[in-house]
């Protein structure tokens, strides 16, 4: 990996954990498991992929684990307007 | 009010949990013959990776559970009478009920050719087989891998990951020929074929040979032998209809049910893979075996059990999985035909798939992303998304919400269509009229 590449992923990185949250896609969902498995503070992600609610959770890093594991195409990250919105 | 249901799988816990939304009282008891319960079974084929831990397949907490508030009973029945709604157990015990739920699932149709009953034949149906298949993968350096669909790769790649040498027979000349196009057939042999898996088209065991009660090799049909400690199988699944048979419900290739998943005893419902259900798009009663409308007909079922009036619509049937490290999409008609090495329906598959009418087929992309689209007169038909998936969610939507796509439908068919592209423009159109 280049050094910029680097940069540049860090930078997506600081941009998703301000700004954005794991949305789960519940019908693509059959409750394997990988994404708590491979949550570093084993955030129970498969419960909201089950509730189909997004992981608005406040110790999540959004470090993109579980959405990379997921063998099935599940999570993605979906943006938030809680620190972009203009006032 | 005492509701019973039998099974332990999503369309079993799915039933609880819809009961539970309406009747916080009602008694709700869950049979099992399956000693571990609710838990993943699609991800067995992970655990066989590596990719997880068993333990990890587990859905459900101790608190979900006490909160859904319900008795689970491991016991096999053995019947049910219908007359006096009670069910038997196999202790010989008896259980009466009010509303009656089978969701028993379907099970993997066994081998029958001389030598099928040795050690080391091995299916994919549980976790305990997952857990079998894992210690024979321990000790056998060889495998032999025989059937088709998803169930016969995820053994393949299963073993692979665990060192094991994989020859991969297939009677047909192809993989997965009713469902997959020849060119998705043909990625997905390669990739196979690039992690080392050998494999052998137009090829029939016709005995498993043993030595010691233990598989040591396999006789084909053509004469030839090939040495091996382990033969995997994965030819078709059946759904477990013997409790319908022996109640007398009117079951076709699974369980005949109404929208409402009720059988012809309107105090009995069935729900899941062991239910033949209404498919509006074709007009015709299909089998799914799909954890996605397993978990809405046991939702339903269970609503319609607690005295709601739930209709269930079958959605589109669709489902991702991984092909030889592919992550594949499969939406709505896509194939027809048989597939030599399938026996009606594998797991992670449906019949719907398979009733493809009159289509025009366009296609993009190669190697490893590749889309291709299934289009009739004004509407999408099917798709099959391999590799990249940005666009299978959007096609999910465009196919189960019957869009209109009569203005793009000549657009793709021009020679080199960029699909993605097209489909994409299409969408944020149609995103800025509605």
């Amino acid at each position: 990996m280049s050094i910029l590449n680097v940069f540049k992923n860090n930078a997506s990185r600081q941009t998703s954990a301000s700004a954005g949250y794991v949305v789960p896609e519940p019908n693509r969902c059959v409750q394997c498991g990988i994404c708590n498995y491979n949550c570093p503070i084993n955030i129970d992600v498969r419960a909201h992929a089950w509730r189909g609610e997004p992981v608005k959770h406040s110790e999540c890093l959004t470090c993109g684990e579980c959405v990379a594991r997921c063998p099935r195409g599940v999570l993605r990250f979906e943006r938030t307007d809680l620190f972009t919105e203009e006032v | 009010m005492r509701y019973v249901i039998i099974g332990t799988g999503v369309a079993g816990i799915s039933a609880v949990e819809a009961i539970r939304s309406v009747d916080r009282s009602g008694e709700v008891i869950m049979l099992g013959d399956d000693p571990h319960g609710y838990y993943s079974r699609p991800g067995l084929a992970y655990v066989l990776t590596g990719e997880l831990q068993d333990k990890a397949l587990f859905p459900k907490t101790r608190e979900d559970y006490s909160r859904l508030n319900f008795i689970y009973r491991r016991a096999r029945v053995a019947g049910i009478d219908r007359v006096n709604k009670c069910i038997q157990l196999d202790d010989k015990s008896l259980l009466s009920y009010d509303k009656l739920l089978i969701a028993t699932g379907a099970s993997a149709i066994p081998l029958t050719m001389p030598g099928a009953n040795l050690q080391g034949v091995l299916k994919l149906d549980h976790l305990e087989d997952a857990r079998g298949i894992l210690k024979h993968a321990k000790r056998g350096r060889t495998a032999i891998v025989v059937g088709g669909g998803i169930t016969a790769l995820e053994l393949t790649e299963g073993l692979l990951a665990r060192g094991v040498h994989v020859h991969y027979l297939l009677r047909g000349n192809r993989y997965w020929s009713n469902v997959l196009d020849e060119q998705e057939s043909r990625i997905i042999e390669g990739r196979l074929q690039a992690e080392g898996v050998e494999l052998h088209f137009g090829s029939e065991i016709q005995e498993i040979l043993g030595k010691s009660g233990r598989v040591a090799g396999v006789r084909l049909v053509n004469g030839r032998t090939m040495k091996c400690n382990m033969v995997a199988y994965a030819v078709g699944i059946k759904p477990r209809l013997d409790l319908a048979h022996t109640a007398n419900l009117v079951v076709d290739r699974g369980i005949l049910v109404s929208e409402f998943l009720q059988t012809n005893d309107p105090d009995i419902f069935a729900a899941g893979d062991v239910a033949q259900v209404y498919d509006p798009l074709t007009g015709r009663t299909v089998l799914d075996s799909l954890w996605t409308p397993a978990r809405q007909q046991g939702y339903a079922a269970g609503l319609n059990m607690a005295g709601q009036s739930t209709r269930y619509v079958k959605t589109v049937p669709f489902n991702v999985t991984r092909l030889a490290g592919l992550t594949t999409t499969i939406i709505g008609a896509v194939g027809s035909g048989r597939d030599e090495d399938i026996i009606g329906i594998a797991r992670g598959d449906s019949e719907t798939w398979r009733q493809l009418p009159d289509a025009i087929v366009v296609q993009s992309g190669f190697d490893v992303n590749r889309i291709r689209l299934l289009l009739g007169e004004h509407h999408l038909i099917g798709a099959v998304v391999m590799g990249d998936q940005k666009l299978s969610i959007l096609l999910q939507r465009i196919f189960s919400e019957k869009i209109d796509i009569s203005s793009i439908h000549e657009k793709l068919l021009y020679k080199d269509v960029k699909i993605a592209d097209v489909v994409v423009d299409f969408w944020s159109k149609h995103l800025a009229s509605a």
